[in-house]
């Protein structure tokens, strides 16, 4: 549980400090650093276990069917990485307070650069590999927003949107990655993972799964051809520069190298592609890095250097070189970000990091300068500094590699190249900005910056000197602790000191220095050479490519989606002919071993009118009064056909759902055109009667493949059990009211957002009243004939009892809540048509949505009762009681949750139709109640 | 009979699919009550055909399938819920837009030369 709490209190420390905003800097800035201050202090007392070799683990069970799991994990490397994310991100946000102007929003880089935080910390603890590609996205994420930071600045929009795309990208990349080694494990526990190492390497998805993981590493850390996004992403503030480029981000792609180094190294592929992608990416990183002018550009190209140089440490064949990249992943995350922090004090004071106008600042900031010098001289290798002692180890390694067989001294060689460029751009990077003559153009004055803006440089280059003259002291117990979990528990002996006698190793040092001296002294012509070259832009080549696929995409989405529905209609409509069709035609045989019932005359009759209703409608769509009675004839013919086969609860409903269709279309008729004007081309005629042809034979031959077949149904359960179980002997109205009570009540709870979505619709209608027909004859004045109102008056009590008798007797009999709602609204809706809705609104003060609302409550508590007798939801009760006089009764629970329905159905079906029917009125809603 | 229900059936799929596919909101509509009439006949029929069976317990020992019939029936409800609802819309469009294509706006045509069709 205390492992959780480190990943949980940065998470609080982001929301905390997302809302210290009323709060003064200072307040600001301790909050923030409170959270990461106690995660440091837990990762400190963890630490012994973790020394003595012990991994700590936590686990919550999440979706254990899918073999994920909420896991965290702390060995070695995850605690080294651990103390590096939450060191150094607690000396960006001391040094943030002092760098950010009063028009930044203090409280909005710190939650962002705390969800960071946060994300790196998921990434190194993650015992889960789908875990840890969450928290790799959320880098992702975050980063962006760190970078867009300053979001009015195009460039910062750019470099945020083109480092979201690389890492993210890349990220998917490794998440196909991951699933496939989770495939070829049969988990996705990382420990478990890294013990498979033999399954993995023998299986014939190895090549395809190490060069997505790699993809995905090889993004993050801006190894060459992906560097290009680094540099882009300087536009993001300083501090943040400090962190994501020294510590964390760029780091989160070796730190997968690091991470499943025991699983996926050790074969030839792994060696070739990570040396020669490391290789490629140090020397070109720190050739470029010589001829930036940007200070920050320079230390851009310089880390992606640097990670080249682990890349390649993790790609040579020996145990120690992997020792020696952990080293130098901790020196190069103290020296980059002591330097990126001077960067930013030097920008701060003087407002630009143009190095052809900086010069001379030793003697406006001597203090800043000594520090920053010290950092840079550990950048460049030199003795008595951390980077020195790494950069050692490596040119001893590159020694003990047969990687490229006969020509493997070649590596060597080439690193000597890369360590005296190093030199050469640190050099320059000491002596252009702090001597070399006197400042040009300076947008300030320099000055010292405040006092504890230098702080965390003072401590980070401390660590270096401290690291560099006693490393054994300071660095040996978890720099072993971490190769004892990057080296799957064997750790050869190593000794990092300072002095290992004279050996080749030294002497490539020397080289490197000197020549990288003589480098610097002799630029001009190195200059004027790079000047001559033509320029290759990577980030030109990214912006061509992303164009072009953005215009590929934007012209097939306007070929299809072209913002015509009747269009898309016809496309879905070809897409379920293929997909219904399709299969038909591996069928056999069409009809099934069914007996075929014989056609009856009145099935014959029926089946006609039903057709000649159907085309009929279709034939004089364009008359619209005349489709609309064709259709009715089929309506009626459906009712029918239902009480023909046996369903007269369907026959009911069908029926009085019937009518009130019909009169809501008349009604709609009414205010829409009476005609439809000839538009479609023969062709299109054509085309949809193709389309809509060869549907209905689609459809028709399921259909009868589906009857002549036996039936293999559920329904005898429903049978045998709706009287004993739900007490009533009309199976259809037990199912709806009991054994699926919970999709009634769902059904009802659509009836009344429809009716509600229906009456907002109509709420500020700006409609157009017709005073006459399409023809020119006004309508009637007379609007209620008086023949029909008194006698649909006197039909109305006779009405309603008929409903309440339909609606009594539905658990037992043909009917129930659905019908009797019907019923009932119809015979209101003959009281509308008869009388107007002012009239009804005069003698039913109803609001019918209250109507709607109770029926759905009185639904939902008849369900809720249940739990009160400690049953579950909707479980019903029924007894029998004999009561003198009437005979045995018999009473459910089932009944009321009918008389929730019948209410919602007689409510949404009354809104519908009188809120539509009070707009041919013209009078003011609030008078009729709807 | 089962070779006339099943054409039934398609005929109603056709003639909804066609109306569905009209360039006007009040076809269209038809067009959705025609095609919801074929899914509850289609739906009702996964039950099987059974005629004159019962319906209520204790009638008879051959019962017709109680489980599509409950379905359908509320399909009918909501499916009368939704036909109202795309009515009001289309009112609410012709309003709102001043035509009734389902496009929201009336193409403009092409001239064309006028062919003589000789009959």
């Amino acid at each position: 549980m205390t492992l959780l709490w480190i990943p949980l209190l940065s998470l609080l420390g982001s929301i905390i400090s997302s809302m210290t905003g009323k709060l003064t800097r200072n307040q600001s800035t301790g909050l923030t650093m409170l959270m990461p201050l106690i995660a440091l202090l837990i990762t400190i007392s963890l630490a012994p276990a973790v020394f003595a070799g012990e991994v700590l683990r936590y686990t919550i069970s999440w979706i254990p069917l899918l073999g994920i799991d909420i896991a965290f994990r702390l060995d070695g490397l995850a605690l080294l990485f651990v103390f590096m994310i939450l060191v150094i991100g607690i000396l960006v946000i001391f040094y943030a307070r002092y760098y950010l102007s009063n028009n930044d929003s203090m409280p909005k880089l710190y939650a962002y650069l705390m969800l960071f935080m946060t994300a790196m910390l998921g990434i190194v603890m993650s015992n889960n590999v789908i875990q840890l590609w969450f928290f790799w996205e959320l880098t992702s994420i975050s980063s962006f927003l760190l970078i867009s930071y300053w979001w009015q600045k195009s460039e910062a929009r750019k470099g945020a949107i083109m480092a979201l795309i690389i890492t993210g990208g890349g990220g998917l990349a490794l998440l196909a990655g991951l699933l496939l080694l989770g495939n070829i494990v049969g988990s996705y526990n990382l420990d478990v993972i890294l013990a498979s190492r033999g399954i993995i390497q023998a299986h014939d998805w190895y090549e395809v799964t190490l060069i997505l993981i790699l993809l995905g590493a090889f993004t993050k850390s801006a190894q060459f051809p992906f560097h290009f996004w680094l540099p882009h992403a300087m536009a993001a503030p300083t501090p943040v520069s400090a962190y994501l480029h020294s510590a964390t981000m760029v780091k989160a792609g070796v730190f997968l190298l690091a991470r499943f180094y025991p699983a996926l190294a050790g074969t030839d592929t792994w060696f070739i592609i990570v040396s020669l992608t490391g290789l490629t990416t140090l020397l070109f990183g720190a050739y470029v890095a010589l001829f930036k002018h940007d200070l920050k550009g320079l230390l851009a190209y310089s880390t992606i250097s640097h990670l080249g140089l682990i890349t390649l440490l993790f790609g040579l064949d020996t145990k120690l070189a992997a020792v020696a990249a952990i080293f130098h992943i901790i020196n190069h995350a103290t020296f980059k970000a002591s330097l990126f922090m001077a960067t930013g004090i030097i920008d701060h004071e003087t407002g630009t990091r143009d190095m052809r106008k900086l010069n001379g600042m030793w003697r406006f900031m001597p203090y800043t300068a000594t520090l920053a010098m010290v950092a840079a001289a550990s950048m460049a290798g030199v003795p008595l500094l951390n980077g020195f002692l790494s950069k050692e180890m490596f040119f001893a390694e590159t020694l003990h590699q047969q990687l490229l067989g006969s020509m493997s001294w070649l590596i060597p060689v080439l690193a000597t190249i890369a360590g005296a460029l190093a030199v050469a751009y640190s050099a320059r990077f000491i002596h252009d900005v702090f001597f070399n003559g006197d400042p040009i153009d300076l947008p300030k004055q320099p000055s010292e910056p405040p006092r504890y803006m230098r702080v965390p440089i003072e401590i980070l280059v401390a660590l270096c000197l401290l690291v560099g003259i006693f490393p054994n002291f300071i660095v040996n117990d978890i720099l072993k602790a971490a190769a004892f979990s990057v080296l799957g528990g064997y750790v050869p002996e190593f000794k990092v000191a300072l002095w290992h006698g004279f050996n080749l190793p030294l002497l490539m040092s020397g080289i490197a220095v000197s020549g990288g001296l003589l480098l610097y002294t002799q630029r001009r012509y190195l200059f004027r050479f790079q000047a001559s070259l033509p320029t290759l832009n990577a980030k030109k080549a990214y912006d061509n490519s992303l164009n072009k696929m953005i215009k590929w995409c934007q012209h097939k989405i306007i070929s299809i989606e072209n913002g015509s529905l009747q269009r898309y209609l016809m496309l879905m409509f070809v897409v379920v002919l293929i997909f219904a069709g399709g299969p038909l035609f591996e069928m056999s045989q069409l009809g099934g071993e069914k007996q075929l019932t014989p056609i009856d005359v009145h099935n014959a009759v029926g089946a006609a009118l039903l057709m000649i209703g159907a085309i009929s409608t279709v034939i004089w769509y364009r008359t619209r009064v005349v489709s609309l009675l064709m259709i009715s004839v089929v309506g009626l013919m459906v009712s029918v056909a239902f009480t023909r086969f046996s369903a007269p609860d369907l026959a009911l409903t069908q029926l009085t759902v019937e009518v009130v269709t019909i009169i809501l279309l008349m009604l709609a008729l009414f205010f829409l055109p009476q005609h439809s004007p000839k538009e479609s081309s023969s062709m299109r005629v054509l085309r949809d009667l193709g389309i809509s042809g060869a549907l209905g034979i689609v459809i028709a031959s399921i259909c009868y493949a589906l009857i002549t077949r036996p039936l293999d149904s559920i329904s005898e359960f429903f049978l045998a059990n709706a009287k004993t179980g739900g007490g009533g002997t009309n199976v259809v109205n037990v199912i709806l009211v009991d054994f699926r009570g919970f999709d009634t009540l769902g059904e009802i709870c659509v009836l009344g957002i429809a009716a509600l979505g229906i009456y907002k619709l109509l709420v500020n209608l700006p409609l157009f009243i017709p005073t006459s027909d399409s023809e020119g004859r006004p309508w009637a004045k007379e609007r209620y004939p008086i023949l029909l109102a008194s006698i649909s008056q006197s039909l109305l009590p006779l009405a309603l009892l008929v409903s309440f008798y339909i609606f009594l007797r539905g658990h037992n009999m043909p009917g129930g809540g659905f019908i009797a709602g019907l019923v009932t609204a119809v015979a209101f809706i003959l009281q509308y048509i008869a009388h107007g809705s002012k009239w009804i609104a005069e003698r039913l003060t109803i609001n019918y949505r209250k109507i709607i609302a109770s029926g759905i409550a009185i639904a939902l508590f008849t369900g809720v009762g249940s739990w009160f007798f400690g049953r579950p939801f909707m479980t019903t009760w029924f007894d029998y009681f004999d009561i003198p006089f009437i005979g045995e009764i018999e009473l459910a629970s089932a009944l009321v949750f009918d008389v929730g329905v019948y209410i919602t159905v007689v409510g949404s079906t009354l809104m519908i139709l009188a809120s539509l029917g009070q707009l041919t009125t013209n009078e003011p809603k609030e008078k009729v109640n709807v | 009979m089962e070779l006339l229900y099943a054409s039934c059936v398609g005929v109603l799929v056709s003639c909804g699919v066609f109306l569905i596919l009209r360039s006007r909101t009040f076809p269209v509509v038809l067009g959705l009550t025609m095609f919801s009439y074929a899914v509850n006949l289609f739906l009702f029929s996964s039950g099987r055909l059974s005629l004159n069976q019962a319906a209520v317990l204790g009638t008879s020992t051959e019962y017709a399938d109680p489980l599509p019939q409950a379905l359908v029936l509320t399909a009918i409800v909501i499916g009368f819920a939704m036909t109202a609802f795309v009515v009001i819309l289309s009112i609410r469009g012709r309003a709102d837009l001043g035509n009734d294509h389902v496009d929201g706006q009336v193409p403009i045509k092409k001239k064309k030369k006028n062919k003589k069709v000789e009959v």
